[in-house]
């Protein structure tokens, strides 16, 4: 009984649901950048090496200008140009997509770690910077209960979602998106049809590049205002997840992320209800869930997810 | 006279060109070209902050094989590195890219732990195998899930073991904070395991002791080796690896091979997780990776995927790890080692691009001796 009251306890109070949109964004940007590469047939695992740029690149622009949108608009730069180092390694150089992108987390830990030391003058963490307003949107404010959830947020919580109808409709409405499935699904037959597979495998990729460091700009100037050592702290893995949970689709993605970051604000919530006086330890199983999920989602045994055809092959033109 | 000394000159000859042969090998040019071209880079990265390379890398070189003190922590960080290494090593040998030697040195160390602690009361001829063995089988097993996953539903191993992964880090997070904590320390650590659990310490300078851990590596390595070049098991591995349907035509079992060279892979990671709790740690500590599974992925390509090129690889990566230290004292960030480690298989992932680099040199050598 008291566990159920502890659950209801929880689903009726709001900053549950603040808590879960907040953690769950990071994740629905760097999902959808995992859509992007992988529909244009790109596996990505740099992600987490591009997210942690992007938290360091906002950091260090919002540093020197004291404008944090200055600072986001340098993480996209800097995730565009990860993204394109990606593509040049595995796909101009047709290299093995996964060994690039843990080339490229290495590289994104060493450098961020390198030039932190440089600009800031320590190790570990950065100097506080500001961080992005919340923006509080009246008409939302006003509506009772959900006003508490969605009135004051990071603009970069707003921005996720539109990107996400904006990707839905690119990818399932446009002629890009339809080349960009072509590209992912069949790119000899895309090829014939002269479809440029390079040219929108860049794109797609870059795409990616630049979701992913949006994704890591919210959590330093998003969020902390600080930029830590490895703070993505294996985002980019989970948003992995989070896109095969949602099926390589962007609203698959986000609805993932969001269940993802349900599962985190839920086991830090179930330990400050003392009805239950649970240890503390016991949020680590909870913060298992999703990554058991999503192995039972991916081996086949609860619906059936499938990606793009050539995901993963690198094409070479005749 | 004159034919014994033409035939020394041709045996001469002969070494030469095998020789000659060998250093041509794309397996070898490529990760040594990849690794001067890294230094090489770098270098410039330190010269941009205004220190002297030179200085660097002197200091990167004392710092890792300097003194006996040094020389003993780059062994010590060696040991579970060949092991990740070959754990990779042998997963890429099947065609399997297992990104989860990392929770499957977790879960190898937590059962060697959970052994090293709840034995009590034999002598350590005992104790050590069970509690090694201990640490095999559970890293094995964990490998296997991704393995069987594969075999049977066609689940990338890729995104199963990175998964795995994470459920290994919060279950060992769960225990050293929870049922396996040490009592009352309030640290997420757990108990000390018996002596006779711990692994024989060959030398030990100040606080750094050397286990005879390094030594299970390279057997490890040995027979690892053996294994892929020798037997039938090795060769219906590697054969399913290069092409599997062609291997399957041939009467080899994917789904088999798949699992068992996961269940290797596992295992090996597995060992290198019981050798850091038995002979380094002493106890659990939950967080005990620190991307040393991570690390085998680039030992397994510089070491091209051969297990004496990865007691190699693996001897690279731990001095510069250990010698990075140096480094900062110099002035240095270390992190630039890490810059240098993710440039290198950078490199190598764009093998093309660093052929293309070589064969360039080379033509305009030829043009040149024309």
């Amino acid at each position: 009984m008291n566990w159920l009251i502890a659950i209801v306890n929880i689903f009726m109070n709001p900053f549950f649901y603040k808590s879960m949109l907040n953690k769950a964004t990071p994740l629905i940007f760097a999902s959808l950048g995992g859509v992007y590469s992988e529909t244009t047939g790109v596996v990505n695992i740099a992600l987490e090496g591009i997210m942690l740029a992007g938290a360091f690149a906002s950091v260090v622009f919002t540093y020197i200008t004291g404008n944090p949108w200055i600072g986001i608009l340098m993480a996209v730069y800097i995730g565009a140009a990860m993204g394109a180092l990606h593509a040049l390694a595995c796909v101009t150089y047709r290299g093995n997509q996964i060994v690039s992108g843990t080339a490229l987390i290495l590289l994104s830990q060493g450098a961020t770690g390198f030039l932190l030391q440089r600009i800031f003058g320590q190790p570990g963490s950065s100097d506080l910077v500001k961080t992005l307003p919340t923006w509080k949107i009246e008409a939302f404010r006003r509506i009772p209960f959900v006003g508490l959830i969605i009135g004051d947020l990071s603009p970069l919580v707003y921005i996720a979602f539109i990107c996400v109808i904006c990707s839905h409709f690119l990818i399932f409405k446009t002629k890009l998106g339809l080349r960009m499935r072509a590209v992912g699904e069949n790119p000899e037959s895309a090829d014939t049809l002269g479809i440029d597979v390079y040219n929108v495998r860049y794109f797609g990729v870059i795409m990616s590049g630049i979701l992913a460091s949006l994704g890591g700009a919210f959590l330093s100037v998003g969020q902390l205002g600080q930029f830590t050592e490895n703070m993505s702290n294996g985002r980019g893995f989970i948003a992995l997840a989070a896109m095969i949970f949602g099926n390589w689709k962007p609203f698959g993605a986000l609805g993932a992320s969001l269940l993802f970051g349900m599962a985190e604000s839920f086991s830090y919530q179930l330990q400050t209800q003392s009805i239950l006086k649970l240890p503390p330890e016991i949020k680590y199983l909870f913060l298992m869930i999703p990554f058991v999920l999503t192995l039972v989602v991916v081996a086949g045994f609860v619906g059936k997810t499938r990606p793009p055809a050539s995901d993963g092959i690198p094409y070479e033109k005749e | 006279m004159g034919d014994i000394e033409q035939m020394i000159r041709d045996i001469k000859k002969k070494i030469f060109k095998t020789a000659v042969e060998f250093f041509k090998r794309d397996t070898f040019v490529i990760p040594l070209a990849s690794i001067i071209l890294s230094l090489f880079i770098a270098a410039l990265v330190i010269l941009s902050i205004g220190k002297n390379p030179l200085v660097a890398y002197t200091a990167l070189i004392r710092g890792s094989f300097g003194n006996v003190q040094a020389f003993i922590t780059t062994m010590i960080k060696l040991t579970p590195l060949i092991l990740t290494g070959l754990s990779v090593a042998f997963g890429f040998r099947a065609g399997l890219f297992n990104i989860g030697a990392e929770g499957q040195l977790t879960m190898g160390a937590l059962a060697a732990a959970l052994f090293g602690v709840y034995i009590v009361g034999v002598p350590a001829i005992v104790a050590i195998p069970i509690a090694i063995l201990g640490g095999i089988a559970a890293g094995g097993a964990w490998g296997a899930i991704a393995g069987y996953l594969k075999a049977e539903t066609g689940a990338h191993e890729v995104i199963s073991t990175i998964m795995l992964n994470y459920v290994a880090s919060l279950l060992a997070n769960f225990m050293v904070n929870g049922p396996f904590q040490a009592v009352g320390t309030g640290i997420p650590k757990s108990p000390e395991i018996t002596d006779a659990a711990k692994l024989p310490i060959m030398i030990s300078v100040q606080a750094s002791s050397l286990s005879i851990g390094i030594i299970i590596s390279l057997i490890a390595a040995i027979i690892v080796y053996i294994v892929l070049q020798r037997t039938t098991v090795g060769y219906e591995i590697k054969a399913v690896g290069f092409n599997p349907y062609a291997a399957e035509y041939g009467g080899i079992s994917i789904a088999k091979n798949v699992v068992l060279a996961m269940f290797v892979s596992g295992a090996l990671a597995g060992l290198a997780g019981a050798v850091e709790v038995l002979g380094l740690h002493h106890r659990f500590l939950g967080t005990l990776s620190a991307g040393k599974g991570f690390d085998g992925i680039s030992i397994a390509l510089i070491g091209q995927n051969n297990p004496i090129g990865v007691v190699f690889a693996a001897l690279l990566i731990a001095a510069l790890r250990t010698g990075s230290n140096q480094m900062q004292f110099a002035g240095i960030p270390k992190h630039i080692i890490i810059i240098v480690q993710g440039l290198v298989i950078f490199f190598i992932a764009t093998e093309r691009l660093v052929k293309t680099m070589i064969l360039w040199k080379e033509r305009k050598e030829e043009v040149l001796q024309e």
